[in-house]
């Protein structure tokens, strides 16, 4: 395989996702203002409910919009993964990603060129609900914005594999619902994203069960010690072998069949 | 650049598509692949695009085999489907530029590249527009030009003329012919409308996933004892598909 056309290869599928994104202002609006719902009025009115405890990674007591704003980054990951893989789903029923397949490079590394570009586009909007988060307190140190990032592009990629894995079984454009109720909310809800899984176990053991093995939480947990300058590395290596295991089912699940038809 | 496809079958579960097809295109010549709806035209297509793995036989460009090669066989090929694959909402540049990337191609040559065959096309005025504004007959030039970026030796044409009007049809079908001729470029061309077809075209007629007639258009007449190809065409076909069951 050429390096330089590899690269022009992922340089071009990485622009058009981008054209993709901004071309759909709407896309990045509801991207931003669904963690931003949760951040200012679901975390106001549960500040008093769920007060919390000094723990790891923070130093002090902290705020509930402090807690929960790494778990809403990975939301806004968690939604953008899932978006690609109906927009995966869509470019295989209009006929588009008969384009992506008639290209000379191998699959393998098509598909891997999407799953990284649609990592690359969440994360800037994930820094751009960090700022927004600036206004209801949530400062993180400064150097935590720029340690976090290979822990959100870990992240990025491994919902993003998810989306793609999801995308090659999913057989019409009608059935992402199902997604919406069978991954997305019981992958964000059975997570730390809302509340320390010491919560969990107080009020339910095998719940606490369900959120500690939930990938999901890891990958809240390796963002929320990354923005506060640590590194949590059993959330690194599980976030990263299942980032593995989820490309390679993608990969080796995707059929160009479905996409000729 | 000629393409061999030899004994080429394929089936959707316990339907058989495709019966041990065997062509040979000639380099530099306009081939017309005729079948009524349902002949596996498409599916040919998407054999000898790669979208589907081979099940039985083997296709051969240029003596290499695209199991074996794919990655050189698709640098050979150009391709128009059926169904159009433009991106609506970005520009007629942004689709071609995006090609070009599969390709590897880089955007500086891309868009020289781009700007030739958009020229050609008489497009170059529409390059900035979103394609979701073009007609079907510009988005079908759009397809082409965008099937002829990486500067194929192959050109294969799934049906490109459907939803056109006439005058269309005719203009697309001439520039295609002029490629043949100007380029060197083997075509094929799928349709089952008639007059896009020559009389001396040669012509691969299928029908019911095999092969019922493999040489020039004026020999379909003469078999059938009909005056025109249309007529022979609905002959071959029909009398095919009522005839076996008589």
């Amino acid at each position: 395989m050429n390096i330089s056309a590899s690269w022009y290869c992922f340089k071009g599928i990485l622009i058009r996702e981008f054209l993709r994104f901004v071309q759909q202002r709407s896309r990045f609006l509801s991207a931003l203002i669904r963690p931003l719902l949760w951040l200012i009025v679901f975390a106001a009115g549960f500040r008093a409910a769920l007060g919390i405890a000094i723990i790891d990674p923070y130093e002090t007591y902290i705020t509930y919009e402090t807690y929960i704003a790494p778990g809403l980054c990975c939301m806004i990951l968690l939604f953008n993964g899932m978006q690609s893989s109906l927009s995966m789903v869509y470019d295989r029923e209009m006929g588009s990603m008969r384009v992506l397949l008639m290209s000379p490079l191998p699959r393998p590394y098509l598909l891997l060129c999407k799953m990284v570009s649609t990592a690359l586009i969440s994360l800037t909007q994930v820094y751009a609900f960090l700022l927004i988060a600036l206004l209801v307190d949530v400062e993180p140190p400064l150097l935590g914005y720029l340690t976090v990032l290979p822990a959100l592009l870990l992240v990025a990629l491994l919902l993003s594999s998810l989306g793609l894995f999801l995308s090659t079984r999913i057989r019409q454009l009608e059935n992402f619902a199902g997604v919406m109720n069978f991954v997305i909310f019981p992958m964000f809800f059975l997570s730390s994203a809302l509340y320390p899984l010491w919560k969990m176990q107080e009020a339910s053991e095998w719940l606490y069960w369900i959120c500690a093995v939930n990938p999901f939480s890891h990958a809240v947990e390796l963002v929320r010690y990354a923005l506060y300058l640590k590194l949590n590395t059993d959330a690194m290596f599980i976030t990263a072998g299942c980032t593995l295991f989820f490309a390679v089912l993608a990969v080796t699940g995707f059929n160009p069949q479905k996409s000729g038809k | 650049m000629t393409i061999s496809v030899e004994s080429l079958s394929f089936s959707y579960g316990p339907k058989q598509a495709l019966q041990d097809v065997d062509f040979l295109l000639d380099k530099g010549v306009f081939h017309a692949l005729i079948g009524p709806n349902g002949a596996g035209k498409s599916t040919l297509f998407a054999l000898l695009t790669r979208l589907y793995e081979l099940q039985g036989g083997n296709i051969y460009i240029d003596g290499q085999s695209i199991k074996e090669q794919p990655a050189s066989a698709m640098k050979r090929i150009g391709v128009v489907f059926q169904q159009s694959t433009l991106d609506l909402d970005l520009t007629v540049t942004q689709n071609l530029l995006y090609h070009a990337s599969l390709h590897g191609i880089p955007s500086k040559e891309a868009q020289k590249q781009i700007d030739n065959e958009l020229d050609r096309m008489e497009m170059k005025t529409r390059a900035n527009e979103k394609v979701r504004g073009l007609n079907g007959g510009h988005r079908r030039r759009v397809e082409i030009a965008r099937a002829l970026l990486h500067k194929p030796d192959i050109l294969l044409l799934d049906e490109p003329t459907v939803g056109l009007d006439p005058q269309t049809r005719r203009g697309l079908n001439r520039h295609v012919r002029k490629l043949c001729d100007d380029e060197n470029i083997t075509v094929l061309w799928a349709t089952h409308l008639m007059e896009e077809i020559d009389l001396n075209d040669p012509i691969i007629l299928l029908h019911k996933g095999s092969i019922l007639l493999d040489s020039v258009a004026s020999t379909m007449i003469e078999k059938s004892g009909e005056q025109n190809l249309t007529d022979a065409f609905h002959k071959l076909t029909d009398s095919e598909s009522f005839g076996g069951t008589q």
